[in-house]
């Protein structure tokens, strides 16, 4: 038996066995095809970055949609709440002086009207006797705004009477002052104690404004 | 893109000799061989990427290797598969003899030397054909050759072992040696 060697049967396989030389033209045309495979995946990618940014057009028109939406919500919507409270103050400042029902305790000490509430409320209302800088305390009373009783402090500068409606507030508390004149009235409201304060009276805009500007002072004291 | 295009050229074309090579062996048939092995570029350029450097040889002949057999099974399932033929599976082998002696009967022994020793390695199954030619031909490692087939070494080492009985056993038939 011929080539026992894996050596020899090695050397006779590669001195006799065909190393096929590569045909002509196959290189150019493998070349050719690679060049082509190339510009078509080039073609394909800029069509899909293209199709891309049309969807990434559309979302962010859709995005845009949406914030305009929210925007909407947040500027008209949400303050649609204030205007409603607002709407019940003013309701309840009318109505006190409509029905002669404006204290349910009539005293321009702060430390008797402050313990009335006790009892009537679940929280105590900071009250502050202003009469050193012209609002006099006259008294307080229960009313219900927003659908929950709260207290009605009564001031009294010259002839104007000044209904404070203050309740406690949770959450983040927002120092901004905001006023607005409705139906003849000057309501402003703010935040502060912990509280949400809301002032209307018949008085004119700028000393009402002086008025809470005198509460919040007292409140840093 | 078409850097990677570039780069992919330059490094792969070399090897174009080996692929085609390899392709033939498996294949059998000139044409098809050329096909495949266009078929194999296209899909190793597509699989670049993938490519985490070292050397690209194995790499690229394990594409050609898998192209050649995903045509093998296709042919399996249709007609018989080719046989090798005098002709035709000679025609690039006329450099061989070029080399060979001047003299007319030595020239003669040669060729027919080796048409029996094409025709032994032809008539082998793909899977051991390939680590053959793999091994005797392109010269490569045990490992070289794990990579291209998707076997382990230590199957490169006894396939290699199974084939060369096999060839010897085609060597030494009594028909062949008739013709000697």
């Amino acid at each position: 038996m011929k080539y026992q060697e894996d050596a020899e049967l090695g050397k006779l396989v590669k001195t006799q066995a065909n190393y096929y030389d590569v045909p002509q033209g196959l290189r150019d045309r493998i070349s050719v095809a690679l060049g082509e495979v190339t510009s078509a995946e080039v073609e394909h990618r800029t069509k899909r970055w293209a199709a891309w940014q049309q969807w990434l057009g559309m979302g962010v028109a859709f995005a845009c949609g949406m914030v305009l939406s929210i925007a909407i919500t947040v500027f008209y919507v949400v303050p649609s709440q204030q205007e409603h409270i607002a709407a019940q103050v003013i309701d309840g400042h009318v109505r006190s002086l409509m029905v002669a029902h404006l204290s349910d305790v009539a005293s321009s000490d702060q430390h008797t009207v402050k313990p009335w509430f006790s009892g009537k409320l679940d929280y105590s209302p900071p009250v502050r006797d202003l009469a050193a800088e012209g609002f006099a305390l006259i008294g307080g009373r229960l009313d219900y705004v927003d659908g929950r009783p709260v207290a009605a402090l009564v001031y009294k500068h010259q002839l104007h009477t000044i209904n404070v409606f203050v309740w406690p507030v949770h959450g983040k508390i927002a120092s901004a002052q905001a006023s607005e004149a409705r139906q003849g009235f000057n309501v402003t409201s703010w935040q502060g104690e912990g509280m949400q304060f809301w002032a209307v009276s018949d008085l004119n805009a700028s000393d009402l404004r002086n008025f809470s500007e005198l509460m919040r002072k007292q409140a840093k004291l | 893109m078409i850097k990677k295009a570039q780069q992919f050229e330059t490094v792969a074309l070399p090897h174009l000799g080996a692929a085609y090579n390899l392709a033939r062996w498996l294949v059998r048939d000139e044409h098809i061989a050329q096909d495949m092995v266009q078929e194999a570029y296209i899909r190793a350029l597509k699989y670049f990427n993938g490519f985490r450097g070292g050397d690209i040889r194995p790499w690229l002949l394990s594409i050609v290797r898998n192209t050649c057999y995903t045509w093998l099974q296709g042919k399996r399932q249709g007609k018989e598969p080719l046989e090798f033929d005098e002709n035709r599976d000679s025609a690039a082998h006329e450099s061989a003899f070029g080399s060979a002696d001047n003299n007319p009967e030595a020239m003669l022994l040669s060729k027919q030397e080796s048409l029996r020793v094409n025709f032994a390695i032809s008539s082998l199954p793909p899977v051991f054909r390939e680590v053959l030619v793999l091994r005797e031909l392109e010269g490569m490692s045990y490992d070289e050759i794990a990579t291209v087939a998707g076997i382990p070494a230590g199957t490169v080492m006894s396939r290699l072992a199974r084939a060369r009985t096999m060839l010897r056993a085609e060597l030494n038939c009594p028909i062949l040696k008739e013709g000697q």
